[in-house]
């Protein structure tokens, strides 16, 4: 299989910080809101840069959402950054009513998704946000992999107009895409080409997916793993295509199996291709503190988590 | 400048929309619509700086923000009779298919509707933004919001008031619709709000009051001196006093046509009691 270097560990929120900073440079009407976390997302750069283009909320979450909305009347771009849960489940009906159903040009970025937020606990581990955002009409919906590209997912919503949920994370983490990549919405990546099994992962889990297929390679498993960025709207031609070659899949996330990526692939393949898929994500429970390696092994999150789901579905091919 | 005829001859005629809208389709939200008719058409008509045709980033113009949703038939009666859509189009309040949603929203394209509002509490917030927008475009225009005042129970409000305050938003006058009641009675006895004057002037705001709120002279007296305030590095809050139901008498001084249309003989009665000016739709 096709082999990945990790260019040096790295926080994808740190992607992201670099991605709206290099936005302040470039793209005037990119305007950036924070509700008190300012250094958790990164985005000192963005600000000391462009200091009139920045708008500390505090800790106001609702007012923030209500706020971008109402910049993006007269021409703005904004990013509002905070917590994946204080994006979504905090502020739903604002995001629903004033940004979604109004059709508003704001780009929610949302870090500390999932339990690799550590040690805070289940208060702020929020495994329900994907699907959260994917159900409402309209909205696009990011969960990226690495450093990389998350700077480049950033960069790429500017220049699509509608909102955007883009998710992100805590830890530092293997950065493996290449640099300056140029990010395509809605597009899956194909990272490596098999035939017995196709694994489709998105944020966190891509790498461990990687580190999966190569594992089952000593095994005599030929693993296709894709990574999909975009939950919404989803590639399903690549997933097609894939397990048409395949007959089954694993798909893996950093996130509750109701809600998340996993349930849209299988939405996609009953009404297309019903094919044998296991879910390698959180079983409709809430997180809790600990490392984030403890808590992705203690979940079933990690690449020894998928070696075993590609057991159970190979056997059901 | 029109005259307050003029002005007062709209008033009367808004009024017979409201009543006609909400009739037909035995639904929609009559008694702020008739409280909050003299303010809206006062806005429209002599208040703001409006161009002449909508765009949606409304620069170079005043804006206006409607955060109580629900008293849409007078937002989309006082739009239709400026000129922003088809007065006709009226008749397609509450109707499938029309962009006369229930509660206004950019959705179905509406000209003159900038967001989507209804559940309450969320349209200060969207103002500030845009007023926000207004500063860096280096546009000297105004942005105007009306709200309930039992929407003011929703906390997002305070979170938009105390930012407004405390980042010296001043391009900005909220109004609030002052008259008291909500769906389940008296905002008094649902959940007394206590000094509202105090609490916007303890949060940085500066305050008046329009005592008669459905009077054409003193809201134009006081939106200019709400209008001379702005500018000077506080938000500015009009308390209007109105009476819901106004000019109907018999849905006034209750919260009873909150959200409930009138029968047959009832809008009969309150059509005579608000005589035709300028031409039903």
């Amino acid at each position: 299989m096709k082999k990945y270097i990790d260019q040096g560990k790295n926080d994808t929120r740190s992607g992201f910080g670099a991605g709206l900073a290099e936005l302040g440079r470039t793209n005037p009407n990119v305007v950036a809101l924070c509700a008190d976390l300012v250094g958790s997302l990164k985005m000192e750069k963005f600000i000391e840069e462009n200091p009139e283009r920045f708008f500390q909320i505090g800790i106001a979450e609702a007012n923030m959402m209500g706020i971008a909305a109402g910049l993006t009347i007269g021409g703005k771009i904004p990013f509002t950054g905070t917590f994946a849960n204080f994006s979504t489940g905090r502020v739903y009906d604002q995001i629903r009513q004033s940004i979604a159903y109004s059709d508003k040009n704001v780009k929610i970025c949302a870090s500390h998704a999932g339990v690799t937020l550590g040690e805070d606990g289940a208060t702020h581990q929020i495994l329900e946000d994907l699907g959260l955002m994917k159900m409402l009409p309209g909205m696009t919906v990011i969960n990226t992999c690495d450093y990389n590209q998350t700077k480049a997912a950033t960069i790429a919503i500017a220049e699509h107009h509608g909102p955007v949920y883009l998710r992100f994370g805590r830890p530092k983490v293997a950065n493996f895409t290449p640099v300056d990549q140029k990010f395509e919405i809605g597009k899956a990546v194909m990272l490596s080409e098999g035939t017995d099994v196709t694994i489709v992962a998105t944020g966190h889990l891509v790498w461990e997916a990687l580190i999966a297929a190569e594992n089952l390679e000593k095994q005599g498993i030929s693993a296709e793993v894709i990574n999909i960025h975009t939950i919404k709207p989803l590639d399903g031609e690549a997933v097609l295509k894939s397990v048409k070659k395949t007959g089954c899949i694993v798909t893996a996330e950093e996130h509750n199996y109701l809600g998340g990526l996993g349930e849209s692939i299988s939405g996609f393949l009953a009404t297309t291709l019903p094919t044998p898929q296991e879910f390698v994500a959180t079983k409709d429970t809430f997180g809790e503190s600990g490392t984030p390696e403890q808590l992705m092994d203690k979940y079933g999150l990690n690449n020894k988590a998928i070696v075993n789901a590609v057991v159970s579905v190979l056997k059901r091919k | 400048m029109p005259k307050l005829q003029e002005l007062q001859d709209l008033t009367v005629q808004v009024r017979r929309d409201i009543l006609r809208m909400v009739h037909k389709v035995n639904s929609g939200h009559p008694g702020g619509s008739l409280g909050c008719t003299e303010f809206i058409v006062a806005l429209y008509n002599e208040i703001m700086e409006l161009k002449d045709k909508f765009e949606m980033n409304g620069k170079g113009e005043d804006l206006f923000f409607l955060s109580n949703g629900h008293i849409s038939p007078v937002f989309y009666s006082v739009l239709a009779r400026k000129g922003y859509f088809p007065i006709k189009e009226l008749n397609t309040f509450r109707l499938i298919d029309s962009r006369l949603q229930g509660h206004p929203t950019t959705h179905e394209g509406l000209p003159g509707v900038r967001i989507a509002s209804g559940s309450l509490g969320q349209g200060m917030s969207v103002a500030l933004g845009a007023a926000q927008a207004k500063k860096l475009n280096k546009d000297s225009k105004l942005v105007y919001t009306l709200h309930g005042d039992g929407e003011l129970q929703e906390g997002q409000n305070w979170e938009a008031i105390m930012y407004a305050a405390g980042k010296k938003v001043d391009n900005i006058i909220a109004t609030i619709d002052y008259n008291g009641q909500q769906i389940d009675g008296a905002t008094e006895d649902v959940l007394p709000m206590g000094d509202l004057k105090k609490k916007f002037e303890a949060f940085g705001w500066d305050v008046l009051d329009i005592k008669e709120g459905n009077d054409l002279e003193a809201i134009l007296k006081g939106m200019k001196e709400a209008k001379s305030r702005t500018g000077k590095g506080k938000p500015v809050c009009v308390l209007l006093h109105t009476v819901m139901g106004h000019g109907v008498d018999f849905m006034m001084y209750t919260h009873a046509w909150h959200g409930k249309a009138p029968n047959d003989e009832q809008l009969a009665t309150a059509l005579a009691q608000n005589p035709e000016t300028l031409g039903d739709y």
